[in-house]
């Protein structure tokens, strides 16, 4: 036995040449879901990546084509449950476009209310567990993550108070949402986001002063603005890489137009250029939040009927595309209609698929516990790659 | 150089290519041959400038045969041109896009996992959602929901 050992380790060798294939997932805990990477390393470095996804396939495509317009909202919060809000959005927004439907204005502006507070409860969990998953560089790790939680709960809350759900709302319907703000809602929501924009600048603190998380950051993972656009990468991705491409801007949607906000855009590409992205990204949205409570107009939340049977709704045939700004970027419905009461077609968009096809071009050359931050960086949801 | 109008990329579109196309808001639609699918996204892409690879899928349309489509932004000036080509029914291949957008790669492996199109000239098509010894396609309309298979492998 002894022997053999002896013998293993001479033909492994010392020169740090020789090619091992290591695999890490679908079960790993800095796998943020279930991605299995297959790393082709030389020493500690990695050369290739084979990034294999589809293991939370549920065929929502086929799934949408056989539920109807009034059914498929709730279940389309389930393609990236991190950010349910904006999922649901997108779908309806699609079913709005191509039936012609409006919305009325006080029902969009609770969509960009809830959008905000979701993207900012999306930032924070992104914030925590990447953070974790580097681990030790930042005094064990944890302490961000728990804080991050703390603050998301917060946030959880009020959506709780508002639909009665923590984490798959079913608050968008097609015409409108389903649930107006409670008496006393709006002057929670201000508390809990003024304590937030207090505490995401103690995350900073924590962190940018902190050589470790420079080191693990700078420089790791670089998009150049050619590849984000070659891939498709979005969100804070590509605004990372020096595109100032958001769809809130680019093509407002839900009275978007009315709010005063700004697109952060940082050059460098890399890890922490994303970080910083997404630290804006949170005050933004507070801002938002606060402009959205403002300045909510009075009026009706659905410009149609409550539900009362399943096919009620019934779109023209048509077709077309439709994009929203999730916490992970551009999230678009390409919707055929065929003039019945379910799509013929329907394309999820998913920003996590485009983001996470990224890797395979940025991994290699990198070391083993890179890949973590990088993987952490692009903030994949698996619901939403895998569809 | 003046910014790119969805107009002005139209009719760049009808008179260099000579393909009609339509526009709604900031969309430039075209129906492309199938022999001559590469060559318009590399016109898109090169002469128009729509360098953002944003999607690329298909429909299935029964008996009227695939339509595969793919959706290429201009980022700054806010317009998008929607390639669509129909493959004749029975068949199922498709040039490649690979060669000009990287994110072509796993766009077009979804697409033959789950229409089973086939992309010429494609370096990896491998499924990529389901499992590699998965039967069928499951978005061809021909497919059944409840079509049978082991639950466990």
């Amino acid at each position: 036995m002894a022997e053999t050992t002896a013998q293993q380790t001479v033909e492994i060798g010392y020169g740090g040449t020789e090619r091992l294939v290591m695999n890490m997932g679908p079960q790993h805990p800095s796998a943020h879901g279930v991605f299995r990477a297959i790393l082709t390393l030389e020493g500690e470095t990695v050369v290739a990546v084979d990034a294999v996804i589809g293991y939370l396939h549920r065929c929502h495509e086929k799934l949408a084509e056989n539920l109807t317009y009034v059914q498929y909202p709730s279940i389309a919060s389930k393609t990236d449950y991190v950010s349910a809000m904006t999922a649901e959005l997108a779908y309806v927004a699609a079913v709005e476009k191509v039936g012609k439907i409006d919305v009325p204005k006080r029902a969009q502006q609770l969509r960009v209310l809830v959008a905000e507070l979701q993207r900012i409860a999306s930032h924070c969990l992104w914030l925590g567990t990447w953070c974790m998953d580097m681990g030790g560089a930042l005094g064990g790790g944890a302490t961000i993550f728990l804080y991050a939680i703390r603050e998301r709960e917060l946030v959880l809350d009020l959506f709780e108070s508002l639909t009665g759900a923590r984490l798959l709302y079913g608050f968008h319907q097609v015409g409108g949402v389903r649930y107006d703000v409670p008496a006393g809602w709006a002057e929670r929501c201000r508390q809990t986001i003024d304590l937030i924009a207090r505490r995401v600048d103690e995350y900073e603190a924590m962190l940018e002063d902190n050589p470790f998380f420079l080191v693990r950051t700078q420089g790791v993972g670089v998009i150049s603005r050619e590849l984000a656009q070659d891939v498709g990468v979005c969100g804070p991705l590509i605004r990372g890489s020096g595109i100032p491409y958001d769809v809130r801007r680019t093509e407002p949607y839900s009275s978007y137009q009315d709010f005063d906000f700004k697109v952060p855009v940082e050059t460098a590409g890399d890890c922490f250029a994303r970080y910083r992205v997404r630290m804006v990204e949170f005050r933004e949205s507070i801002k938002i939040v606060r402009q959205a409570l403002d300045g909510l107009a009075e009026g009706p939340i659905s410009s149609r009927p409550g539900v009362k049977s399943v096919g009620q709704v019934r779109i023209p045939k048509g077709e077309g595309y439709t994009r929203i700004e999730g916490a992970r970027g551009e999230v678009g419905c390409y919707l055929v209609a065929d003039g019945g009461a379910k799509p013929y077609r329907l394309k999820w968009r998913g920003a996590s698929f485009s983001n996470l096809a990224v890797l395979p071009y940025i991994i290699p050359g990198h070391k083993i516990a890179d890949v973590v931050a990088i993987m952490g960086s692009v903030d994949p949801v698996f619901g939403e790659v895998d569809r | 150089m003046t910014a790119l109008t969805a107009a002005a990329a139209a009719s760049q579109i009808q008179e260099r290519l000579g393909l009609a196309a339509s526009v709604t808001g900031g969309e430039v639609g075209v129906i492309v041959p199938r022999e001559r699918w590469e060559e318009i996204a590399r016109f898109a892409k090169d002469t128009l400038g729509c360098r953002y690879f944003n999607w690329l899928t298909a429909v299935d349309y029964k008996e009227q045969g695939l339509e595969v489509l793919a959706r290429l932004d201009h980022l700054d000036a806010a317009v998008a041109v929607t390639l669509r080509t129909r493959l004749e029914a029975g068949t199922a291949r498709c040039p490649t896009l690979t060669g000009l957008f990287r994110g072509a790669n796993w766009m077009e492996r979804e697409c033959y996992d789950m229409f089973g199109v086939t992309f010429e000239g494609h370096p990896d098509l491998r499924r990529i959602l389901l499992d590699q010894d998965w039967e069928g396609h499951p978005l061809r309309k021909d497919y059944a929901v409840d079509t049978p298979h082991a639950p466990y492998r």
